[in-house]
């Protein structure tokens, strides 16, 4: 298994996750955050303080994959995420060695896997217990 | 007795004259106005409620900047405020140096002149009851809210030196004219006895056609119709919505010019309409989706006071209940008709105040009541007096098609000069980056402070 980590432009999040899903990524976690990456910093003024803003926002993407869903995933990442100018962001790939689902105790390649259409249809008939699944 | 027309102050036998004689007031309006002169002196109760009300109508752009501030991103937000912040600054000094005077001068059916310009004659001798130059300064805030109200269908792509130009050359060559048509006793439109208490056409119609072209010329943010545009903060679409309410109690309420019954009746109107907006907007809201939205409710009270506005000296206040209630559906509608087409009057100004206002106007005609108004007299439609609704169509129309096509004129022009709108990068980035260099929300982290000589090297 493997830990996708990819930085990008908290204005492309909607592409990139456009994308995911038609390369049928079925978890995520994002996270805000500000970084450097090279790109040329915005020049602000507040009254008579003038900065050089060195962070600027970053979304990071966090998705745990089997080995067969990695390159896809990267795929739709760099496709979706990319405007040619400095500052696009990046693309880490870790290595995982336990993935466990909590509600099943399922682990490893079966914890990363897209929950089945069995298991969704329980949550749809219970919209109490349904959460962000997808 | 005194007989008020739209906003000029008339002697009492003139009414008796009219009424005796069948001949419409609005007639005897020039040598009556003369006859008044000479009588005027001011008021100090008049004076009073017209410096307390002027001030309540300037509130109303700071909370307009909320109001949109808070239905637009994180990254739009400093620059959606201060397009209604600088309206306070641009629309502001014109209207002092020229668009008073050619808004409210005496001369032609179309058109003030430059007689008052940089405030010549406008001193504290009596313009009706108060003095002239406290009349000039409600008159600014008005034209000040009115520019500002456009910007909601251009928020998160023009260009905010283009927006600039844009609103003080509107202000100039469309506020002020139609405010002439309407107010002025010289304007066609008075001539003709249009009913706009306090400005269902010339601020709202006015307004709402000018963002739908604008809009049009503009076209859409690069991302519209692919994704969502979503409020970032409901809290400040409440906050801007109730002080907005708070202030139009100054724009409807001071409309009479007075501290009389018509003021009473005016602000009983503006509290009453928009209660039954609101519980009619959230009926819909509810049949529709099952649940009453925050941002509906807020929006429901911006239709109810955009709709009264235009009334709320003439009909009385079970009319205004009436009103506020009916008032609901055509901008309700049209908010859900807009969103899904192309237009990206982004934040709705058409369906709110174009829509809303056009309403309000042709109820106006309709519940017009000479019993809820007794010294201008005038009936409408229910109470057998149909020829006003052809009145109330034309000041309508014509406000329309005028705000619509200079409007037009006027970005074509400003765009031959410099551009409209930022590229689709820089809307990424957003307005606050690109047209301020601020952000609305700094967290201050990783801000190299530059020194002088720096600061010359990074620019």
């Amino acid at each position: 298994m493997k830990l996708i980590r990819a930085i990008i432009r908290p204005d492309k999040l909607s592409d990139v996750m456009k994308a995911l899903y038609q390369a049928e990524v079925q978890g995520i976690t994002v996270y805000h955050g500000q970084g450097h990456g090279g790109e040329t910093s915005a020049v602000a003024t507040y009254r008579g303080t003038t900065v050089k803003m060195e962070l600027t926002e970053k979304v990071i993407l966090d998705i745990g994959v089997s080995d067969t869903f990695k390159e896809p995933v990267i795929q739709a990442i760099l496709n979706s995420a990319r405007t040619g100018d400095v500052g696009d962001g990046k693309i880490f790939v870790i290595p995982v060695e336990e993935v466990h689902r909590i509600r099943t105790g399922e682990r490893d390649k079966a914890a990363v896997t897209p929950v089945t259409e069995a298991a969704r249809s329980i949550y749809n008939s219970n919209p109490a217990t349904h959460r962000m699944e997808r | 007795m005194e007989l008020s027309i739209g906003r000029r102050q008339l002697a009492g036998p003139a009414l008796a004259a009219a009424k005796r004689l069948w001949i419409p007031a609005i007639l005897l309006l020039v040598f009556a106005e003369g006859a008044g002169a000479q009588e005027a002196a001011i008021s100090a109760a008049d004076t009073s409620w017209m410096l307390i009300s002027t001030a309540l109508v300037l509130l109303m752009t700071p909370a307009l900047a909320f109001f949109y501030g808070g239905l637009v991103n994180t990254k739009n937000m400093l620059n959606t405020m201060m397009m209604s912040f600088v309206a306070l600054g641009v629309i502001g000094v014109l209207w002092a140096l020229v668009g008073y005077s050619l808004a409210f001068a005496p001369g032609s059916g179309f058109v003030g002149s430059t007689a008052n310009a940089l405030l010549r004659g406008v001193g504290s001798e009596p313009n009706g009851t108060i003095p002239h130059m406290l009349f000039m300064a409600y008159q600014a805030t008005f034209a000040i809210i009115t520019a500002a109200l456009i910007s909601g269908a251009l928020i998160g792509r023009m260009r905010f030196g283009a927006y600039v130009v844009f609103i003080a050359l509107w202000g100039l060559l469309v506020y002020s004219p139609i405010a002439h048509w309407v107010w002025q006793s010289g304007g066609w439109l008075f001539t003709r006895g249009a009913l706009d208490f306090a400005g269902g056409t010339v601020v709202h119609v006015n307004a709402g056609a000018a963002a739908l072209v604008a809009a049009m010329v503009l076209g859409g943010r690069a991302e519209y119709g692919k994704r969502a545009f979503l409020p970032h903060n409901v809290p400040f679409v409440l906050l801007g919505a109730g002080l907005l309410w708070f202030g139009w109690f100054g724009f409807n309420g001071g409309s009479a010019l007075a501290s009389n019954e018509i003021a009473a009746l005016a602000f009983t109107n503006t509290l009453l309409a928009p209660t039954a907006t609101l519980l009619v907007w959230a009926l819909l809201d509810h049949l529709r989706t099952g649940k009453i939205t925050a941002v509906g409710g807020a929006t429901g009270i911006v239709v109810g006071l955009v709709a009264i506005t235009p009334a709320a000296g003439f009909i009385s206040p079970m009319s205004a209940l009436l009103l506020g209630g009916i008032a609901a559906f055509p901008s309700y509608f049209a908010i859900q008709w807009r969103s899904r087409t192309r237009l990206d009057d982004s934040l709705d100004v058409f369906a709110a105040h174009g829509v809303g206002g056009a309403t309000g106007a042709l109820l106006t005609g309709v519940f017009a009541s000479a019993v809820a108004n007794p010294i201008t007299g005038m009936d409408g439609l229910l109470r057998g007096n149909p020829g006003i609704m052809i009145v109330q169509a034309t000041a309508v129309l014509a406000s329309f098609a005028y705000s619509g096509a200079m409007t037009f004129i006027l970005l074509k022009l400003i765009g031959l000069v410099m551009p409209l709108r930022g590229s689709a990068r820089d809307e990424g980035v957003g307005m606050d980056i690109l047209n301020h260099g601020e952000e609305a929300y700094l967290h201050g982290d990783g801000a190299v402070l530059l020194l002088d000589e720096e600061i010359n090297g990074s620019r």
